[in-house]
């Protein structure tokens, strides 16, 4: 049993090992955050989801996308329902086609999923100067470093490109951003949104609570799934206790 | 075939008809055991519990899931977002598979240590290695399925192999895509096989057990049942003793699904499936990377494929590779040496395997695939014929009956190990 608990643990370094090893695969290292949701008992920071979505709101979903995200999700950020068919509302939506056959424009409803800025890649890339805004949904889940990659990028833009790095007419220079010649201008800057709870504004703090709303987005099942978690450990816990005396009782004579 | 009174006169007379119940109690109950298995003997029960688990929680992700290009990565996101428990269904499912490797390959290196493979259990072990391989063509085609950028590149990466084969390649690959790329045919036959699979490794499973149960297992000695008191049943002792790893495996399979659930994934593969943009640095799921190590370490294409191949066909000529009469590990003080460092050649393979094909990675990649094949080839060959083994013990039981006989001695073993 010794020789096994010993093995797991080595097993356990090498696979730790192994996942820092590919973290570490790409470019600078990340400035690192202690997020709310992180750790065992990890969760959302109500107030925090509820100002990230007001930069994503007021700033972020001009040009980017959502669209795994549906409105009525967005009462888990904090959302009233009259205030969820209000920003339902501000986007317009091809309805389904009606008795005549024509095709109308409505507005969006809490059930549809975030409308989208434009109405198709092909023009949001013509109105981004040929670069297409990634769909945020997944961004958390999508990018090596995940929340830590996105607070970065947000802070990691510099006005003077160092000695070297060549960017091209139009991009701009990220410290963290694969290639470091990234397409969207610097966003975040200080007093850029103002939060309705009397927080601060500092880009800093933008730039946390926008990834901690975007990681809301790419993992809204979180706090559930870390709750239930707990549960079921200890349930095992003593499951598992209890079957291994049960073994004892029952080998306590084999020789 | 089995002592089994059955009392119910119902149960009696179906039982004379078809005998599921006396076959059950025959191979679930009856098995005699050899009463020194350690806990090394608990991952072949731990596998089959996790293929269980694999077909449950798939059975109800296909419930939900739309094999289409267009649809199937959302059809995935909808899951995790909508369905009720659809998120940990899918973890389940997603984290399983890792756990079936590794629950496997621990497996598979008990049974190179203690030397389970030789006579009379080559079968046995031959029937193990197609259900190995049966296990990586399924978890293969499943990473397709959600079509992120991995499922795609990894797919259009790895069938792309059968081109290395002169004339037939590139028909074999066209036949396999359903077309000129990786597109929904590709993803619908994959579905389709992905979910046929698993049920013809079950059956497997069933071959395996009967295969095992034929010539009883091997134990940390190395040495054959000899009296009846070398056994026990296999219940109510190893159930137990099963329940126990199952309920310590769980918990080490959930604290990945509910605390580190994406820790074993690529998070290129939460971007949708793109063939206009192919990712900088395409890996296969880590349980390939030993075997990608291998292919990439040939400069040629047809030989690194062939290679692959000839690093899991190797294996089943392993029970005449070894040509040292005694099973166990214990009693072979060389090989338990060379095994720890094979088993180190692995691993290192499997780092390599994780890299670009670059710098130093790529001799260290050769020596390493070198090394592989040397250990199977000339080492185990030659060792039995130059290793001195240590004295075996008469029986299971001698070694832990007091004043078990002089054999005893070189047994430093503990056979019962009472955790």
């Amino acid at each position: 049993m010794r020789k096994l608990i010993i093995s797991a643990l080595v097993a356990a370094g090498l696979v730790a090992a192994s996942g820092a090893a590919q973290a570490a695969g790409g470019g600078a290292p990340l400035l690192t955050e202690k997020w709310s949701w992180e750790g065992l008992f990890g969760r959302y920071d109500q107030a925090q989801l509820r100002r990230g979505y007001t930069v994503f709101h007021d700033v972020c979903s001009n040009c980017h996308s959502l669209s795994l995200v549906a409105y009525r999700n967005l009462a888990a950020v904090g959302l009233t329902e009259e205030e969820i068919k209000t920003v339902a509302a501000e986007r317009e939506i091809a309805d389904a086609p009606n008795d005549e056959g024509m095709v109308l424009m409505r507005p969006g409803r809490a059930s549809d999923k975030y409308i989208s800025p434009f109405p198709n890649d092909k023009a949001a890339a013509a109105a981004n100067m040929g670069a297409l805004p990634p769909d945020l949904s997944l961004m958390a889940k999508a990018r090596l470093g995940g929340p830590n990659y996105i607070y970065s990028l947000m802070l990691g833009y510099k006005d003077e490109v160092p000695e070297g790095a060549e960017i091209p007419e139009g991009k701009f220079y990220n410290t963290y951003f694969p290639g470091h010649a990234i397409s969207m201008p610097p966003q975040v800057m200080d007093d850029l949104v103002s939060y309705a709870d009397g927080t601060a504004a500092t880009k800093e703090q933008i730039a946390k609570d926008i990834t901690a709303f975007l990681n809301w987005a790419a993992e809204p099942e979180l706090d559930e799934r870390k709750s239930l978690g707990l549960k079921v450990m200890i349930f095992l816990a003593v499951l598992t206790a209890l079957f291994y005396a049960l073994k004892r009782q029952i080998w306590k004579d084999v020789h | 075939m089995s002592g089994l009174k059955i009392n119910n006169k119902a149960l009696a007379w179906f039982d004379q008809r078809l005998p599921i119940i006396s076959m059950m109690h025959h191979s679930g109950v009856e098995y005699p055991t050899p009463k020194n298995l350690n806990y090394w003997w608990n991952f072949g029960s731990l596998a089959g519990f996790v293929l269980v688990v694999m077909i449950l929680t798939g059975i109800f992700l296909v419930m939900n899931y739309t094999a289409h290009t267009s649809l199937a990565f959302n059809s995935v996101e909808r899951i995790m977002r909508d369905v009720n428990y659809g998120w940990l269904i899918r973890y389940l499912h997603m984290n399983g598979a890792s756990m079936f490797f590794i629950l496997v390959y621990i497996h598979i290196f008990r049974n190179l240590y203690y030397g389970s493979y030789k006579a009379p259990r080559e079968v046995l072990w031959w029937v193990g290695i197609i259900i190995f391989l049966s296990m990586m063509a399924t978890a293969f085609m499943g990473y397709v399925l959600p079509w992120g950028q991995m499922s795609f590149w990894g797919a259009t990466v790895i069938t792309n192999l059968f081109s290395a084969f002169p004339i037939v390649g590139e028909p074999i690959v066209t036949w396999l895509w359903g077309g000129f790329a990786v597109d929904n045919p590709t993803l619908n036959r994959f579905f389709s096989l992905h979910y046929l699979l698993p049920f013809v490794i079950f059956a497997l499973v069933f071959v395996h057990v009967w295969a095992l149960h034929t010539v009883k297992s091997n134990n940390p000695l190395g040495i054959d049942i000899k009296t009846p008191q070398d056994s026990i049943p296999f219940h109510p002792y190893y159930t137990i003793k099963d329940l126990f790893g199952i309920g310590v495996f769980l918990m080490f399979f959930l604290a990945f699904v509910f605390w580190a659930p994406n820790f074993f994934g690529e998070p290129d593969n939460y971007i949708p499936a793109n063939p206009m943009v192919t990712p900088p640095h395409i890996v296969p799921e880590w349980y390939f990377l030993p075997f990608y190590a291998i292919l990439r370490a040939v400069p040629d294409k047809l030989g690194g494929v062939l290679l692959m191949f000839g690093a899991i066909i190797v294996l089943f000529f392993l029970p005449w590779l070894d040509t040292s009469k005694v099973r166990s590990a214990k009693f072979r003080p060389l090989y338990k040496q060379l095994f720890w460092v094979f088993f180190a050649d692995c691993i290192f393979l499997g780092y390599l395997g994780g890299k670009p094909a670059e710098g130093w990675y790529v001799p260290a990649s050769q020596a390493a695939t070198v090394y592989y094949f040397a250990h199977f080839l000339v080492i185990m060959p030659l060792l039995g014929k130059f290793e001195k083994p240590r004295a075996l013990p008469a029986s299971i039981s001698a070694p832990v009956l007091k004043g078990g006989g002089a054999a005893t001695a070189g047994a430093h073993a503990q056979p019962m190990e009472k955790a």
